[in-house]
């Protein structure tokens, strides 16, 4: 059977870490990169006789999580154990939560080249971060880093509604979004505070049935996600069309050879064996608790996309982009209340800043500049002080070494020219060695102007002002 | 004068009055630990000296006219499972023979706060599970009574310690029946507080739905002292509750006039030692001629009680003791190959047998498959008997059974045999089901001269009733004056 013959199923498992100040169940800070064990406390570690406090804002930021994603939020949740040993588990049970999750039933719509979909949230839990190994280079064996252990995780688990790694990667970018907008979690993928993995099965299109899935860790990027995925989708393609039958299992996904391994053989099924965590007390909440976060939500991205389109008319697509992130979209509204100009940083963001990002693979919020620079720029543009083509130098100057646009103007040289005499020596300078191009003109080829202008700002190393050159050229050639 | 015999009432009186300081107080304890010792076995650290030094100083800052408190130098024991900062906590198990906590548990704050002294940890049997000490790593220890019987368990350290006037009270933990049962078989008082009433933070967790700390004491006065200390909401223990803060002396009216007292008839069934019925049959006696009402009652649904005490018990100490797996602390097997290794070996030779069946058993009703049929059968039930309980509570201030269905048993006896050793905790184990406060006191000996131990049961936080109580009946059959061990051999 050809492979356009079968669909893919997939499903994700989404961890994010909170950015609480402090743990889930003490108070030890919870800032990435510190010393190994040096962010912990005896509860964390385990000690014989602690005791956890579940930390307020944990379920807070869960249930803002939960509405944000249009989930139901349980009046009666609880935590559970989940029993297992490892070493980067101190307790040898993490407390998670099993049959009464804080959140359920939700959705988050993507948009893809298929148009729009609605994707299913099963539910929404909290529970706690495992510490880390580090492998010790002196004996050869594994150190515990236990700063992790207790940082405050939600799990947000999809329905298995998406069918292809476009759509993985649309509905991963809205859910970080979301989480990014209510300021729940940094969600900085090579930080680990937001992971994926993501269930994958294939079977017949037209099937009702869903085949056997495995189940994908340790991917680390969208592009890894998405390269996981397709390895897989025609591993158990090649499995089933080979007369095999795809095993219920746990993959590693290895970058560096970009194929997946299983985790652990089947003898090895685990049994979490969960149960009421005897040390906390059932987690009400009350109605008016629910409510009072729902009215402290901020503009979440769908309705700023609504706002964008009608406010500003940006198109449906630039607003997508930028409301997809909310360092962007924040960039973007305070950037025009600077220079008034939506259009112009509409443009900004959706090209040169864009390009320049994915040039760099970096994250929006890793972009080193701040909205007044960005919204100066603009102004100088629109003052005509400088030409866009010397606008572009200077947003290429901005991610390298970020100071205000006058600055480096002044201290580049960049100023536009806008005095006539000098612009009127250009011009002639350049008519005189296009001859061929005023006849073009003249016959009626307006591409001709084009590539004057271009010649013009070449010559002037792009500080001519565009404007004036355009009027000038076109009064010559019309003499 | 022997300093020993007397309470800690006793003890503060002769501190106030200049008659007694806390030098002498110690002094008269170490040196009784060190008569005493070889033959009860009831400490695994002694701290001797240490004691000694802190109750000088306490000396020198009382002479100096520094306001201390009404308990300071006063010394206690305290069992081996409640973390002590710089002070081993063995839990009595190989596992943390050598584990010394780097965090004093609350209760220990308070104690310290009130410038107690610890005289020393107390052997148990290993990690609270067993009802005769003999579960313990290091030692047997023996009751005072009759040094082949146990003590009881698991506070049996505790108990027999306090009995034998090696310490004059001591801290006990009870899950099932850890502090009663042993204070009724050493012949002293034995108070599970209300489930809530006593942080848990700092001991050692065996089944933490079900674990309390309590004092075990002398007299009845001395528990409601040692209750006025270690009570109180801790923010670091969410299932502790707010209570205010009350004074459990002042309820010790010696009057029970009209105070109901119900009678279940199913505690006095089959099982049940002749004598010890006897005993409480005159206890019973005597509450009607004081002016109690008594009447006979039945909790039908308490007889699942010990199926479902062990069903949740073991299910949770199952997860519970997973944290002893010889990565952070604690024993390590010295040679492993990997890492299933490490804690297969780390585990088998860090535990003992007891414990060992106990998380087996917890691990299997919490399997996937037998998970409803074991643990939320148990839980269900357990909803059951807080109903029952809380029924007859409409009805009853108190409810009187025997503490154990027998007295102190043979060492060896039943160590065999933990079906039989699991049935003497039949009459203690409902009350930790249901969260209750109970409370065990001397009632009586057999024709051996063995103590018999009545329990009173009281509804949640109402410590106050059963302190009450046990202390009108304690002011009319004064064991103490009638009874001392003899340390028969």
């Amino acid at each position: 059977m050809p492979r356009e013959d079968y669909e893919a199923v997939m499903g994700l498992e989404v961890h994010a870490e909170l950015s609480t100040k402090t743990k889930i169940f003490c108070s030890c800070k919870t800032t990435f990169g510190a010393e190994p064990n040096t962010q912990v406390c005896p509860i964390c570690m385990a000690m014989p006789g602690t005791l956890p406090v579940l930390n307020e804002k944990v379920v807070e930021y869960a249930v803002k999580a939960g509405l944000a994603t249009d989930c139901e939020i349980a009046r009666d949740s609880k935590n559970d154990r989940k029993n297992y040993f490892y070493p980067d588990l101190p307790k040898s049970y993490q407390i998670s939560q099993y049959d009464k999750p804080l959140c359920e039933h939700g959705k988050i719509e993507i948009e893809t080249s298929n148009g729009k979909k609605v994707i299913g949230i099963t539910r929404i839990h909290i529970e706690e971060d495992a510490g880390k190994l580090n492998h010790d280079e002196f004996s050869g064996g594994s150190l515990v880093d236990l700063n992790r252990a207790g940082v405050p995780l939600i799990e947000i688990v999809s329905e298995p509604d998406l069918r292809t790694t476009e759509e993985v990667e649309a509905y991963l970018k809205k859910l970080k979004s979301i989480l990014e907008y209510i300021e729940v979690s940094d969600c900085k993928m090579q930080e680990g505070s937001f992971r994926a993995d993501v269930n994958v099965s294939v079977r017949k299109k037209g099937d009702s049935n869903f085949g056997t899935r495995t189940e994908m860790k340790n991917m680390n990027s969208f592009r890894s996600i998405t390269r996981a995925i397709e390895y897989e989708i025609d591993r158990q393609i090649d499995v089933i069309e080979n007369g095999g039958k795809v095993d219920q299992e746990t993959l590693r996904w290895d970058e560096v050879s970009g194929k997946t391994f299983s985790m652990r053989d089947k003898e090895d099924a685990k049994d979490y064996r969960y149960f009421p965590d005897p040390d906390l007390v059932a987690i009400k909440l009350s109605e008016e608790y629910i409510e009072n976060i729902k009215n402290s939500l901020p503009e979440l991205p769908e309705s700023r996309k609504q706002r964008y389109l009608e406010e500003y008319k940006l198109s449906e697509k630039d607003a997508n982009i930028i409301t997809s992130s909310k360092y962007l979209s924040d960039l973007f509204e305070k950037a025009i209340e600077i220079c008034n100009n939506p259009k112009a940083v509409n443009n900004w963001i959706i090209s040169d800043i864009s390009r320049i990002l994915n040039e760099k693979e970096m994250e929006p919020n890793e972009i080193p500049f701040k909205f007044n620079e960005l919204g100066k720029l603009v102004i100088l543009i629109d003052k005509g002080t400088i030409s866009s083509s010397i606008g572009k130098k200077i947003l290429e100057e901005l991610f390298e070494n970020p100071k205000d646009p006058e600055q480096i103007i002044k201290e580049k040289g960049w100023i536009q020219i806008s005095d006539e005499t000098q612009i009127k020596e250009v011009v002639k300078k350049i008519l005189e060695a296009n001859p061929q191009s005023i006849a073009d003109y003249k016959a009626g080829k307006d591409r001709a102007l084009g590539f004057l202008v271009g010649q013009a700002m070449k010559e002037t190393k792009g500080k001519a002002n565009p404007k004036m050159l355009n009027q000038m050229f076109l009064e010559e050639l019309k003499k | 004068m022997d300093i020993t015999n007397l309470t800690v009432h006793e003890l503060q009186e002769k501190i106030k009055n200049k008659e007694l300081t806390s030098r002498e107080i110690v002094e008269a304890y170490n040196n009784k630990i060190e008569q005493k010792e070889t033959e009860i076995q009831a400490f695994v650290t002694i701290l001797g000296k240490e004691a000694l030094e802190k109750a000088k100083e306490v000396d020198t800052k009382r002479a100096n006219g520094e306001e201390l408190g009404e308990f300071a130098g006063i010394p206690i024991g305290v069992k081996d499972n409640i973390c002590t900062k710089g002070i081993k906590t063995t839990c009595s198990s190989k596992m943390l023979e050598n584990f010394v906590s780097p965090y004093d548990a609350t209760v220990m704050k308070k104690i310290n706060a009130e410038h107690i002294i610890t005289l020393g940890k107390l052997n148990m049997d290993e990690f609270a599970m067993g009802g005769s000490t003999e579960h313990s790593y290091f030692k047997t220890t023996k009751n005072p009574y009759n040094l082949n019987k146990v003590p009881g368990g698991s506070s049996g350290g505790s108990a027999a310690a306090v009995a034998a006037g090696m310490v004059p009270w001591a801290l006990g933990s009870d899950t099932g029946g850890s502090i009663r049962q042993p204070a009724s078989f050493c012949g002293v008082v034995g108070l599970k507080p209300t489930y809530g009433l006593v942080s848990r933070y700092g001991l050692v967790a065996f089944a933490s739905s079900l674990d309390q700390i309590g004092p075990i004491t002398k007299d009845v006065y001395d528990s409601a002292l040692l209750l006025n200390i270690i009570t109180g909401h801790d923010k670091k223990d969410t299932t502790s509750v707010e209570k205010g803060q009350i004074d459990y002396t002042k309820c010790l009216k010696n009057d029970v006039k009209g105070l109901k007292i119900g009678v279940p008839k199913e505690f006095f069934g089959e099982g049940i030692n002749k004598e010890v019925k006897e005993s409480l049959e005159k206890a019973i006696e005597k509450y009607k001629e004081l002016g109690a009402i008594v009447e006979e009652i039945s909790l039908d649904v308490a007889k699942y009680s010990l199926a479902t005490y062990y069903i949740i018990a073991c299910a949770e100490a199952s997860s519970n003791l997973g944290r002893f797996d010889g990565i952070r602390y604690g024993h390590r097997a010295k040679e492993f190959s990997n890492l299933k290794e490490l804690y297969k070996k780390s585990r088998s030779e860090g535990f003992g047998s007891e414990v060992k069946r106990r998380i087996i058993l917890g691990t299997y009703v919490l399997s996937s498959g037998y998970y409803d049929a074991y643990y939320k059968k148990a839980q269900q039930v357990r909803t059951l008997v807080m109903q029952e309980f809380e029924k007859a509570f409409e009805k009853y201030d108190v409810i009187l059974t025997p503490t154990s269905p027998t007295v102190a048993f043979d060492i060896g006896a039943k160590s065999n045999n933990p079906l039989e050793m699991y049935l003497s905790d039949i009459c203690t184990v409902s009350v930790n089901i249901a969260g209750l406060p109970g409370i065990s006191i001397p009632c009586g000996v057999d024709s051996q001269g063995m103590p018999i131990g009545m329990q009173l049961i009281g509804n949640k936080f109402c410590e106050e009733t059963i302190l009450n109580a046990a202390y009108t009946f304690e002011q009319e059959v004064k064991f103490r004056d009638n009874h001392k061990p003899k340390f028969k051999k």
